[in-house]
């Protein structure tokens, strides 16, 4: 099977299609990609077909996020849509040694199969592992879209804080419709905008959340994290935010910067653990002390205005994993995962739900081979485990989580 | 009077009591039948008596409660919370609490770090599964449990979840094991999963109280409990009203905090509540209407064999026999093919009993009209058939199948056979089988479980199916195991879905179990042209009109369908051209008898179960064997064996006392292949190597303790044995490093290894609580690269053991990397010679592939030894995967060991005399991908490709029809090239 590249030309012809994690993100992402030349789109179908045509078209073992991202593209190809001779599909590629690094070529396996073979599929990692000649990503592009992570992870962290609490029903959704709207608004006019800038917006975004009248009440709070799709997607899920909300819970995210900083410094871990060049080492080192730098503006900006919790800063928790895990835990979410749940508790956030793919290995080890462990240190962990696939019933993991809240509520 | 109730709807029972403090007024226990709000309302208004017009506070509690408490607006508990609550109740002195229920499992520990933990999604039910696994033994629960009482043995049966269960108990059955002894053995399942999935390296200590339906009903497995915990009698309870545990608490905390209210307003709100939103998802119906329904079936009139009174017959007859995993089928025909005896039951447990009844009866029919030429048995229970009544011959079941496929579609290109268990299909190319796809451990169960359920919900299974062909809302059940499916239905009900559309939805569901898990095709093209359906499944008419409309086209059905195997084998016995059957005749039927006895081997370490029958002619069947061993025979010829030379190299590494101490090494996992390294680089430092032995059931259960995740691979949960076992024999320091990176082979993009492997010390370390005793040592090492290895294995072994010097490491290094290639070199070598002893002796050459560790027996359950007795001489992957080119392939190849799969499916598609078998641990997510690219190399070339699916399930009956099926369908490709042959030439 020939690669299809994804030429220059195409890049005027051809619509990128874009498979959807994290709405507000994933939004401004789009928006970057049009802003520096591509047309690009992101898929909004989350129907039952998507399970369908993800059980159809991936070996049924392999992890649900596979199945429910090449599922939505397929089902996209197939909505009569697009001119399927104009688009190419966009995925992720992490190229760790989990088997997520495979989605990309899972997916073109399936168009093959499908007869979709013509279609370009462009690889969008940290390490280059394929090259596109009519998809680069230019510096300021970079940059942009490291803006997009930071803003969006601010306002999905501030969307929890106050969904919760609101008093006048659908304030809350209306400030993040609002930012969201401006924000790719900008995104779309500028190729590159400015670190004071975005400083500013920080300021004004908080200000506006802290200006939505909230109950005082006290809510048990509620940490998710997991695989990263499953954390995140509510297809992948089962909406498991607004249940959790819908049970009078506040439910608390770690941002997805995290995830990308733990990219970067594994490549430099990686060095220190193994060996390797020297070179290559030194620009992470770079990236990371930029991105760190960047995250503890976010932060300040929260502590500064005062009303909201602030997220942790990284260089935290990669001391926090300390004394539970090593840093060489490098495939699928790593050590992040348990120094997520760590810091967590750390904060007072006792309770936490851990979401994996059903059979996700990485897991085995960092999520519930820890547990045991957190609780041990942190005896007021409350931490449930929950699998999801697409045979997974939603009434068993709703138990699960309602015995956790029941937990949680008692103390 | 102050009146607290408190209402429990598990997913099969709903109770209901009434308490007046501490005091119970009224309790009720009923089964629901999906009918969850109907009886709630049925069993209040038989407590309307105790509470007359009084006041009361309620709760509703349990997993399928939770909609009901929402639409007629009652406080809900979850159910774990609620048994917390009861527990003063019971006595205040409870340490844990074990609480099974109808699908769910808990523990609740009271004392010293209180917590509270459930079976995970995949664990499956427990009171479900007893009940599933005595219709299984065709006995009622409460018969289940007269019959533990008598057992005399134990037999080791998958306790992760139902479907593994079966797999394990079925052979069991068919090979004539006492049901005493099963029915006892079922219970011990449950107890194990209790134990490793839930209590999970927490010692179960104290004072146990056990509650739930099952443990107050069934004493055989409340034995079971207080054998395996070693309980004395005063820390064993089981209160008399352990089954309303769940209620209790309810109405204890009903009592607390909710407000008061009023029978006649209760039931109001409980008649009047309706589901609310649906969170199920529906399909299209099966039948727009009945004319549609009448042309269906009409179409499917058309494939009949006809069938002539056997009374106005004179002349030959030929008998097939298919004893399958839960049904029996006999058929009789006539020289011309058409039938003239056949029958189909299910074996009830009992497949020799029910054959011979057919013999005499068949005997009978004949008389002297009738000659019978031939018999043939196929199935499950072929051996023990054959041996029992002297049948002529065996045929392989796809064989079977085959043929009589055959009959129906001389052109047929594809089958798919759904029976009680398995799921077969197979494409046929150029008149001979093409390629072969069994349903795999997990998805099994799939035409039985429908008929489980069907009577679980009270209904016979033709009834049931007949109600799901008109269901206007089939609902949508999922494709992932049996289990998975329990669950979804379970929501269903909830959401409100009738009888009709869960019996609907359960046939799509087989449906797409079949088409996408085991066939795994993409469109209908791929299945082929002409499509034989058969198998007892598909005479379910939902099943077969799930199945043309889920692939879009027509298929053929024979009438016959789930007679096919037992046709075939009489189409295959007539075929031989034989004068005179063997089969005892009918004096001897009249005077068999048959016992069954089990034994366990002595012949190894393996001690496997065996059963032994005895049958009045005195002469004996054994089954149960892995090897030839206990059947006394004296292999004159053992064939070459990779998986048994690798273990004999491992066994061959002797340790030397050392100046610096003893150090523990867990032969596991990767340890298995890189033993030679580590092993001579810790000797070469001074320590004297003490490697845990090879595994075996004991090594699983010595550390099954401490597994926390069920579903991690088997593999991965042995090496906590191995750890236990070092931890026994007082080893003070433990060594095993986690490698990120594999050596790298130059085979591909990357050499990982896969998560597991790389970072499972880190899991032991967490979840062993002795490591943190002892010195455990799991350092990060890149053995990929030499030097950074010595570099950081000096700075290491620097700071742990003062002494040990620069040079030592280095010198230490390269007797390991020496050691390490010497090893490697080994193997290729021996292949080699092996493929030569077997290219002199005209062997055909197994590669069986899989992992390093896979040479383990207890991994592999003796599918080596099984290969050799088929007559095959055995190598491994990594014997091949130096010979070829790297191959390149579809998918990112970037772990090491799998790297070598596709070398090793390139060479063999480049060697007509060998044969490639792919083992894959349940639950490996890498295999997902390598399985694929295995079977596109192998096929792109015109080879058979076969997957064997391992885990903890150690009966290899379903493997073994599996190889002989690989054997038969290679056999008959040779016969038909060499036909070809003969007409070119």
């Amino acid at each position: 099977m020939e690669r299809v590249v994804f030429t220059e030309e195409m890049k005027k012809t051809h619509t990128i299609l874009v498979p959807t994690m994290l709405p507000v993100h994933f939004n401004m992402m789009v928006q970057i990609m049009r802003q520096h030349g591509y047309k690009a789109e992101l898929l909004t179908n989350d129907s039952h077909a998507v399970i369908e045509q993800g059980l159809r078209n991936v070996h049924n073992d392999t992890c649900y996020p596979a199945l429910l991202v090449i599922g939505q593209m397929i089902d996209a190809l197939e909505s009569g849509k697009y001119d399927l001779h104009k688009v190419a599909l966009l995925i992720t590629q992490t190229g760790g040694g989990c088997r997520a690094s495979n989605y990309i070529h899972l997916l073109r396996k399936a168009l093959q199969k499908s007869g979709y073979g013509y279609i370009p599929v462009i690889s969008l990692s940290f390490t280059g592992l394929e090259s596109n000649p009519g998809f680069k990503i230019s510096l300021p592009m970079a940059v942009q879209l490291v803006n997009a992570v930071f803003l969006g992870d601010l306002l999905t962290d501030l969307q929890n804080q106050c969904l919760p609490y609101e008093i006048e029903k659908g304030d809350t959704a209306g400030k993040v419709a609002y930012w969201e709207d401006y924000l790719c608004g900008q995104m779309g006019k500028k190729p590159y905008i400015p670190r004071a800038q975005v400083r500013k917006w920080y300021d004004a975004i908080i200000r506006d959340f802290a200006s939505i009248p909230r109950k005082k009440e006290k809510k048990v709070k509620v940490g998710v994290v997991g695989e990263i799709y499953v954390k995140y997607s509510p297809l992948g899920n089962n909406n498991l935010e607004a249940f959790l909300l819908q049970e009078g819970a506040e439910v608390v995210v770690p941002g997805l910067m995290g995830f990308c900083l733990y990219c970067v410094y594994n490549t430099i871990e990686d060095r220190t653990l193994y060996g390797g060049s020297a070179g290559k080492v030194a620009l992470f080192k770079l990236i990371y002390n930029y991105l760190t730098g960047r995250e503890k503006e976010v932060i300040d900006a929260v502590k500064k205005e005062g009303s909201f919790r602030p997220s942790s800063w990284f260089p935290d928790e990669v001391k926090l994993a300390e004394g539970y895990i090593s840093h060489g835990v490098k495939m699928g979410e790593g050590w992040l995962l348990t120094a997520e749940i760590v810091s967590l508790v750390h904060e007072g956030i006792e309770n936490v739900v851990c979401t994996q793919p059903f059979g996700c290995l990485p897991n085995h080890i960092v999520g519930k081979g820890m547990i045991r462990t957190i609780k041990e240190k942190n005896p007021n962990a409350n931490i449930v485990a929950v699998d999801y696939d697409p045979g997974a019933s939603a009434v068993n993991q709703q138990n699960r989580i309602k015995l956790m809240l029941a937990n949680a509520q008692k103390t | 009077m102050r009146l607290n109730i408190g209402i429990d709807i598990g997913s099969t029972t709903v109770k209901v009591v009434v308490m007046e403090g501490e005091k119970i007024l009224f309790k009720r226990y009923e089964r629901h039948f999906s009918q969850v709000r109907q009886k709630t309302g049925e069993l209040l208004r038989a407590a309307r008596e105790t509470v007359g017009d009084n006041p009361f506070r309620v709760a509703l509690s349990g997993s399928a409660g939770f909609g009901l408490s929402k639409a007629a607006g009652i406080e809900f508990i979850q159910e774990v919370y609620a048994t917390s609550k009861a527990v003063p109740f019971f006595d205040p002195d409870i340490d844990v609490i074990i609480e099974l229920g109808g699908e769910d499992a808990k523990i609740l520990f009271l004392t010293g770090g209180v917590e509270e933990r459930m079976n995970g999604t995949c664990a499956g039910g427990t009171g479900a599964f007893i009940d599933q696994m005595a219709s299984l033994l065709d006995v009622t629960p409460g018969e289940l449990d007269q019959l533990a009482a008598k057992h005399e043995k134990l037999y080791p049966i998958a306790s992760r979840c139902g479907v593994f269960a079966k797999s394990d108990i079925e052979p069991l059955l068919n090979q004539g094991a006492r049901k005493e002894d099963l029915a006892a053995s079922i219970f011990q399942a449950v107890v194990d999963q209790t134990i490793t999935g839930l209590a999970q390296g927490r010692e179960l200590k104290g004072k146990i109280a056990f509650l739930g339906g099952p443990l107050f009903f069934f004493k055989g497995l409340q034995e079971r409990f207080v054998e395996t915990l070693h309980l004395s009698p005063e820390n064993a309870l089981f209160p008399e009203l352990g089954q309303f545990s769940v209620a209790i608490g309810t109405a204890f905390y009903a009592g607390e905090t909710c407000p008061e209210t009023e029978m006649d307003d209760l039931l109001d709100r409980i008649d009047k509540a309706t589901g609310g939103v649906s969170a199920t998802n529906y399909l299209k119906p099966l039948f727009a209407n009945e004319e549609d329904y009448r042309a269906f079936a009409a179409r499917h009139a058309r494939a009949t064999v006809e069938e002539r009174e056997i009374e106005n017959y004179s002349g030959n007859a030929y008998l097939g026999i298919d004893c399958g995993s839960t049904t029996t089928k006999v058929v009789l025909i006539a020289e011309d093919d058409k039938i003239l005896y056949k029958y189909y039951s299910s074996n009830h447990g009992n497949p020799v009993s029910i054959i011979r009844e057919q013999l005499i009866r068949i005997r009978r029919l004949c008389g002297d009209r009738i000659t019978l030429c031939s018999g043939v048995v196929t199935g499950y229970g072929e051996d023990l058939i054959r041996n029992a009544f002297q049948v002529d011959d065996g045929i392989v079941e796809t064989m079977a199948h085959f043929r009589a496929a055959r009959h129906f579609e001389p052109d047929v290109d594809f089958i798919l056979d759904i029976g009680g268990q398995d799921i077969k299909c197979f494409k046929v190319r150029n008149n001979s089988i093409d390629s072969i796809m069994l349903n795999e451990a997990c998805s099994s169960g799939c035409g039985s479980f429908i008929e489980t359920f069907a009577k679980s919900m009270g209904y016979e299974i033709a009834d049931f199916a007949r109600r799901g062909l008109f269901s206007q809302y089939p609902v949508d059940l999922g494709s992932r195991c049996t289990v998975f499916m329990n669950s979804s239905v379970k929501q269903a009900q909830k959401d409100g879905a009738s009888v009709a559309d869960i019996s609907a939805g359960l046939s799509l569901s087989v449906v797409k179990n079949a088409i996408y898990k085991v066939i795994r095709a993409h469109s209908p093209d791929e299945l082929g042209r002409h499509i034989v359906v058969q198998g007892g499944t598909f005479l379910n008419d939902a099943v077969l009109r799930s199945f043309e409309r889920e692939i879009g086209r027509d298929v053929i059905r024979p009438n016959i369908a789930g007679l096919m195997g037992a046709f075939g084998a009489a189409l295959y016995g007539k075929g031989k051209r034989q004068k005179e059957s063997g089969i005892l005749s009918l004096e001897e039927l009249e005077h068999f008898t048959h016992t069954a006895k089990s034994v366990t081997c002595k012949g190894c370490a393996n001690h496997c179960p065996l059963t032994v029958n005895t049958f009045s002619d005195g002469k004996r069947f054994i089954s149960g064997n892995k090897c030839e061993k206990p059947l006394g025979i004296q292999n004159a010829e053992k064939l070459p064996d990779m998986y048994e030379y690798k273990l004999d190299l491992i066994r061959g590494l002797k340790s030397t006392e050392g100046p610096r101490g003893k150090i523990g090494l867990p032969l596991g996992l990767n340890m298995i292949e890189n033993l030679p390294f580590w092993h001579a680089f810790l000797s070469s430092l001074g320590f004297e190597v003490v490697v845990s032995p090879i595994s075996t059931r004991q090594t699983y259960n010595l550390g099954r303790y401490t597994i926390p995740s069920d579903t991690v691979c088997y593999p991965a949960k042995l090496i906590h044995g191995h750890i236990e076992w070092l931890l026994q024999q007082g080893i003070d320091t433990i060594f095993y490093p986690c490698l990120t990176y594999n050596f790298d082979e130059h085979k591909g993009d990357n050499h990982y290894n896969c998560p597991v492997v790389a970072y499972y010390p880190e899991t032991l370390h967490a979840n062993i609580g002795a490591l943190k005793n002892v010195r455990f040592l799991y350092p990060y090492f890149g053995v990929h690269r030499p030097k950074d290895f010595i570099r950081h294995a000096t700075r290491f072994f620097m700071d742990e053991f003062p002494g040990i010097t620069r040079k030592d490491v280095r010198v230490a290094a390269g007797a390991a990397y020496a050691a390490y290639a010497q090893s490697r070199q080994l193997v290729r070598d021996k292949g080699a010679e092996m493929i030569r002893y077997a290219r002199s002796h005209g062997k055909k050459i197994a590669v069986l592939c899989g992992r390093p560790y896979h040479i383990d027996p207890e991994i592999n359950h003796g599918i080596n030894r099984l290969l050799t007795s088929l007559g095959m001489v055995v190598i491994s992957e990594d014997c091949v995967s130096d010979l070829v080119e790297p191959v390149k392939v579809d998918v990112l190849n970037q772990w090491t060991y799998h790297a070598r799969l596709y070398n090793a499916a390139k060479y063999v598609t480049q060697n007509a005399d060998m044969e490639l078998i792919q083992l894959v641990s349940f639950g490996c997510g890498i295999d997902a991908i390598t399985t694929d690219e295995v079977r596109a190399i192998l096929e792109s070339a015109g080879k058979l490709y076969t997957q064997l699916k391992i885990d903890e399930i150690s009966n290899l009956g379903a493997v073994r029809i599996r190889l002989r099926s690989l054997l038969g369908a290679v056999a008959e490709r040779e016969t038909a090239n060499a036909a070809r042959g003969m007409a070119n030439a």
